[in-house]
């Protein structure tokens, strides 16, 4: 049927089988109840963690399956088919364990990623500050030396899976003095002393994803929970985003797979003037515009989530390019989507309005895609020098 | 505890087309699943399973099918199942609920027999409820139908929640015992990336007639005296009335109904 081979492994068409299963079966008939009432999808989470989707990203030696970027964005973008919401929290926690994954010590490691590959635990990270955001290097939170603990004081804000989560991985100042490199990274954990969450955002889309502040009041914890080394902290962030940005690439993908199956299934079925609409060239050309567009992010994920796993260190305008031109192709063709199927698509009787609603953040979350511009163009301007 | 559950490979409910002249289902490019009533069976052995304090227990996956139905005994093993057997014999085919008994019951016993055999309740293609009930008269076993919970103490006593007719029962038994699961008894796990993993590299030993030593008269059509004469969609007979006055005249309409139905 015209499909693109991508050559995936045996167990690549396993894992884009059972993501497809758990989208089938237990995300799209939830995802507009969950939306409507801004739920948490526990559900999902628990069929995600049956499924071992969480033992994914973590190394066999601590519980899990060791599956690379290009096996994550399989799941990421059949899940994605579903609801993005939903897969949201689900790379949250992936988002929230590559501090301990790539930096962690032996015993950190031992300590949270097993509970991580099993889904028992859910993780966040946590870097954005009111003040702070495309700009991290203004954060403000501080995290001070005190015998054997830090003091954690400040606030993050946004920070998805905000209070349900029980591991978060946060960036604070060690050293105002020193600037960016002044910035070290955290595991503060839910319980901890000092350690509380604001109210749950309202929000546009990504509803059935929590989004709440995270509070530190004299938060104390032990010496042993800084992540690499002091000072590292804007390394990490960095290196962290730099792996999950394909990840969103790959939600996007999926996301504008689903918006063009709804807005082909409608064309077909919808009749105008005696005749379906789908033959209308005004209609077609749309829907050419938006599959051709499609393949192409996905073409493009795909070979930089397997440029990633060859070992490719210098992957950070890669990543960007990874997450920029599929999530601006999801804005856009949900945006097109809601226009093919005309009212019927500005009803939430038809889940094309939601996914609109929701392509708007893939542009604005982990990077905003002016941001992930400025390093494209960055890198251009170094690499021709 | 060594707990077989018996599934069958089914035409995909969501995918199922019906053929109203011939009265017969569309088969082909119909997608096939574990009958969804296996699920609970299945779910509930492998909760038995990882339950029990016996570190040998195993959850057998046993199937009679095309050579096809192999893929329903590697979904099982992905959704907790340690291994299965897959009944695949052209002398079995067109075996009724009693044949279909007869050589399940052969195979477990031949297989080394089983402290349990869980089935589902009925399935979505033959809907005759027949079949878990038949494999235990031929085992010889006590048989509960309709389980909707059960627990394995130690000593080799099963204590069951089961429905029938809307009551709950509670009952025990001793094992061996054959139950057969309700619908909506649990939620049937999701496979697993470890277990389609395991399942994939797995090799299903297939058993035929011969191998379980099934008597070839009880078996395949000459072992089924069923006959379909038909099929057809039972149409909805009740009667119904509606009743439309003033309140105190429609409750005076009411009791005198429910006074000739005898229910008050």
């Amino acid at each position: 049927m015209g499909k693109v081979n991508y050559f995936l492994t045996e167990e690549q068409k396993m894992i884009k089988e059972l993501a497809q299963q758990i989208t089938r079966e237990k995300i799209i008939p939830i995802r507009a109840e969950l939306d409507e009432k801004e739920e948490f999808p526990w559900s999902v989470m628990e069929a995600l963690s049956q499924a071992d989707l969480f033992a994914l990203f973590v190394p066999e030696e601590y519980g899990g399956i060791g599956g690379g970027c290009m096996d994550i964005c399989i799941a990421l973008e059949e899940l994605a088919y579903g609801c993005i919401a939903i897969t949201t929290t689900y790379a949250a926690t992936a988002l929230g364990s590559y501090p301990i994954l790539l930096y962690g010590t032996e015993e950190q490691k031992k300590h949270y990623l097993p509970h991580i590959a099993t889904g028992e635990k859910l993780a966040a990270f946590g870097l954005t500050e009111v003040t702070a955001g495309s700009d991290a290097a203004a954060i403000k939170t501080t995290a001070v030396e005190d015998g054997d603990s830090w003091v954690i004081n400040g606030s993050k804000q946004w920070i998805t899976t905000g209070g349900e989560a029980d591991v978060y991985t946060i960036i604070a100042m060690t050293d105002r003095h020193k600037g960016p490199r002044g910035a070290s990274a955290f595991i503060v954990e839910k319980g901890d002393e000092g350690f509380s969450f604001g109210k749950k955002e309202k929000k546009m889309g990504l509803r059935a994803s929590t989004t709440r502040e995270l509070f530190f009041t004299n938060c104390r914890i032990p010496r042993d929970r800084l992540l690499g080394r002091r000072g590292l902290g804007f390394i990490i962030a960095m290196r962290t985003l730099d792996l999950a940005r394909p990840g969103i690439g790959a939600m996007g993908v999926g996301l504008s797979q689903a918006a063009l199956d709804e807005a082909v299934r409608h064309a077909r079925q919808r009749y105008q003037f005696g005749q379906a609409i789908i033959s209308f060239q005004a209609i077609q050309h749309m829907l050419a515009d938006m599959a051709t567009q499609i393949e192409a992010s996905r073409a493009l994920v795909y070979a930089i989530a397997r440029t990633i796993d060859t070992g490719e260190k210098d992957i950070q305008k890669l990543s960007a390019m990874a997450k920029l031109f599929p999530t601006d192709t999801a804005m856009k063709v949900t945006v097109d989507a809601v226009q093919i199927l005309g009212g019927y698509g500005y009803m939430k009787d038809y889940p094309v309005e939601k996914m609109m609603r929701d392509a708007k953040v893939l542009q604005i979350y982990e990077g905003t895609n002016q941001i992930l511009r400025n390093i494209i163009g960055q890198y251009l301007n170094k690499e021709y020098s | 505890m060594r707990i077989v559950c018996c599934i069958k490979q089914v035409p995909a409910t969501d995918s199922v087309r019906f053929d109203p002249e011939k009265g017969t289902l569309i088969r082909e490019g119909i997608r096939a699943e574990i009958n969804p009533y296996d699920l609970f069976a299945l779910e509930m052995a492998v909760s038995l399973k990882e339950a029990s304090s016996s570190g040998s227990s195993e959850v057998i996956a046993l199937s009679m099918g095309p050579p096809q139905a192999e893929e329903a005994i590697k979904e099982a093993v992905s959704r907790g199942a340690d291994r299965g057997y897959l009944l695949c014999d052209k002398r079995f085919a067109g075996s009724d609920t009693l044949a279909t008994s007869y050589i399940l019951s052969q195979a477990i016993a031949h297989i080394g027999g089983a402290d349990l055999v869980v089935c589902g309740r009925q399935t979505t293609d033959g809907d005759t409820a027949q079949v878990g009930p038949g494999i235990a008269m031929r085992l010889n076993a006590p048989c509960a139908t309709g389980v909707l919970d059960a627990s394995v103490s130690d000593d080799g006593i099963i204590a069951m929640k089961r429905v029938v007719d809307d009551k709950i029962y509670r009952i025990k038994c001793a094992l061996p015992m054959v139950i057969t699961v309700e619908i909506g008894a649990n939620t049937p796990r999701m496979p697993s990336l470890k277990g389609k993993m395991r399942a994939k590299k797995m090799d299903i030993p297939v058993l035929d007639a011969d191998t379980i030593g099934a008597d070839e008269g009880r078996i395949g059509l000459q072992g089924s005296p069923t006959r379909l004469s038909s099929t057809y969609v039972p149409e909805f007979r009740g009667r119904h009335e509606v009743i439309e006055c003033p309140s105190d005249e429609a409750a005076d309409r009411i009791l005198s109904l429910l006074k000739d139905f005898g229910a008050i």
